[in-house]
């Protein structure tokens, strides 16, 4: 199994080879038009820079209301006091400094009719093809007593950026002794692994600092993705400090009490010190407005084209669109925004989109130096995307020389990604 | 395998309807499924639940093998005297378990 970092990495610079190769046959037909990209994440600011890259005299516009992007993958590592936020942000003069327009609004209203944009200003944007990359927000109505004033009590999060520090301090303002407690969604929801991810680097702040408090997951599943291995290196790491109660053993969260910091489940109520509550999820606000979303709150797509299924010319990606056997990952809507550009130049040119195959890899570090890692690809089956084969898994029983070297990886994927994306 | 989870308020007014969910460890294996050399997993699953208070049976539920593992089940009824629920699950191979829970009824 040594050779599997090797398959890692590969997999990773993959991404980068599949975007390039589309180049010479996209180049062949001569497209013109104006794209329109809201969100200006992973998914939003891969597909503004490959549209622009694959097709210069497109014109590319990224509405995205922040200055600033805030990545979630790494984020725990700044929960549990091992990063720097800075290290996690990421502006978009690069991508200005290629010619995207980039306009730091609010998108308030899509017109499909018409195919025009308004934003917060009362400018409209007309567009031939519309991206949509607006992550997710949060479904409060799944989960009575929580919204935004709760997630400044009980923080979610799962959106980083201020709510990641809030969710620092008061881990760090926690007597030793205490329990954290994280509420764990059902899926879909973004990064499933994340919860369990920032579970270990909880308690492996509070094994360094505080040894004598608790991580409790209340866990609305009852498996969940690369579970064995988080197991093995909890036990490993960190005996029995993170205590799981999962679906079957009443572990589902059904509301919650921000006045006395309580989390009801369906079979009894916690009061822990820190409550870290992670709401259920749907498509980012814009997607329902352009009436993308369908009643599960998330936009089905063609994977052919990542157009929806539900209004025509608007392409949806990352963690808002249905992908199938897809994982809502950063790496995923990375790859989707470049395939999905891949399509929009060949659709405006009238070529056929040629068929995508994805792949997406996902890291979790569970303490300093230990790491370990899914990778997966994905390609359309019918109308959806279904897990093709080449997917790997990290090895159960493997030396920690490979879960340092994986650690490591994690860090080289972040560093590759966010220059591909944003630098 | 003391494997239940009862949920009833501890105290309601006469009158009050009430929830009472229940969740019990059970594999549900439907009978339907073959190991790898072809051999059939023999059905063992729960069939019957009932929920009786102050003896008197309120709710009873027959199940099948399309009920997923682990059944979950709630119901409402009307808190009327102070007492005990008991609840008994009974399946497959001679399996029975049960619980109980007290509530005040003021």
């Amino acid at each position: 199994m040594t050779t599997r970092p090797v398959t890692r990495r590969n997999a990773v610079l993959g991404i980068a080879a599949a975007a390039t190769l589309a180049r010479p046959s996209i180049l062949r037909a001569q497209s013109t038009g104006r794209v329109v990209v809201v969100g200006g994440g992973f998914g939003g600011a891969a597909c503004a820079r490959a549209l622009k890259r694959m097709q210069e005299n497109l014109q590319i516009i990224l509405i995205e209301p922040n200055a600033v992007f805030t990545s979630c993958p790494l984020s725990n590592e700044v929960i549990a006091g091992l990063r720097n936020i800075e290290a996690q942000q990421f502006g978009y003069d690069k991508l200005a400094a290629e010619s995207v327009t980039v306009i730091g609004e609010t998108v308030t209203t899509i017109e499909p009719q018409q195919r025009s944009v308004v934003t917060a200003d009362g400018v409209a944007l007309p567009y031939d093809r519309l991206v949509l990359s607006p992550g997710i927000d949060f479904h409060f109505d799944a989960l009575p007593g929580y919204d935004e004033t709760a997630s400044k009590k009980m923080p979610h999060a799962w959106k980083a950026g201020e709510q990641t520090l809030l969710l620092r301090t008061q881990l760090e303002a926690m007597d030793d002794g205490g329990v954290v407690a994280i509420a764990v969604p059902a899926n879909p929801s973004r990064c499933p692994p994340a919860p369990y991810e920032r579970a270990s680097l909880i308690a492996h702040y509070l094994k360094t600092k505080k040894p004598r408090s608790k991580v409790l997951i209340l866990d609305a599943k009852d498996n969940f993705s690369q579970q064995r291995l988080f197991e093995k290196a909890w036990k490993e790491l960190y005996g029995d400090m993170i205590e799981r109660v999962a679906l079957s053993q009443g572990g589902r969260v059904t509301s919650v009490d921000p006045s006395t910091k309580t989390i009801i489940t369906e079979f009894g109520n916690y009061t822990p010190d820190v409550a870290n509550v992670i709401p259920p999820q749907r498509a980012g606000r814009i997607a329902e407005i352009a009436g993308a979303a369908d009643t599960s709150g998330w936009c089905p797509i063609d994977p052919m084209t990542f157009e929806s299924k539900l209004v025509p010319n608007i392409h949806v990606i990352g963690d808002a669109c249905l992908g199938g056997g897809i994982p809502k990952s950063a790496s995923a809507a990375s790859a989707q925004g470049k395939a999905c550009a891949a399509a929009i130049v060949n659709l405006l040119a009238g070529d056929a989109p040629e068929t995508p195959r994805l792949t997406g890899v996902c890291y979790n570090t569970v303490a300093p130096g230990y790491g370990f890692s899914l990778a997966g690809n994905y390609q359309p089956r019918g109308d959806i995307f279904a897990e093709v084969e080449g997917g790997a898994t990290s090895p159960v029983d493997a030396p920690r020389e490979l879960r340092a070297r994986e650690a490591a990886e994690a860090e080289r994927w972040f560093q590759t990604i966010t220059a591909e994306t944003f630098g | 395998m003391a494997a239940a989870l009862i949920n009833v308020p501890s105290r309601a007014k006469r009158g009050d309807i009430i929830e009472i969910r229940t969740l019990t460890s059970h594999i549900m294996e439907t009978g339907f499924r073959h190991t790898m050399d072809g051999t059939l997993v023999p059905r063992d699953i729960i069939t019957s639940f009932t929920c009786r208070y102050n003896g008197t049976e309120i709710f009873r539920a027959d199940l099948f093998p399309a009920i997923a593992a682990n059944p979950y089940l709630s119901f409402f009824t009307i808190a009327k005297e102070s007492g005990k629920f008991e609840f008994e699950w009974i399946g497959d191979n001679g399996y029975a378990s049960t619980a109980s829970a007290s509530i005040t009824v003021e």
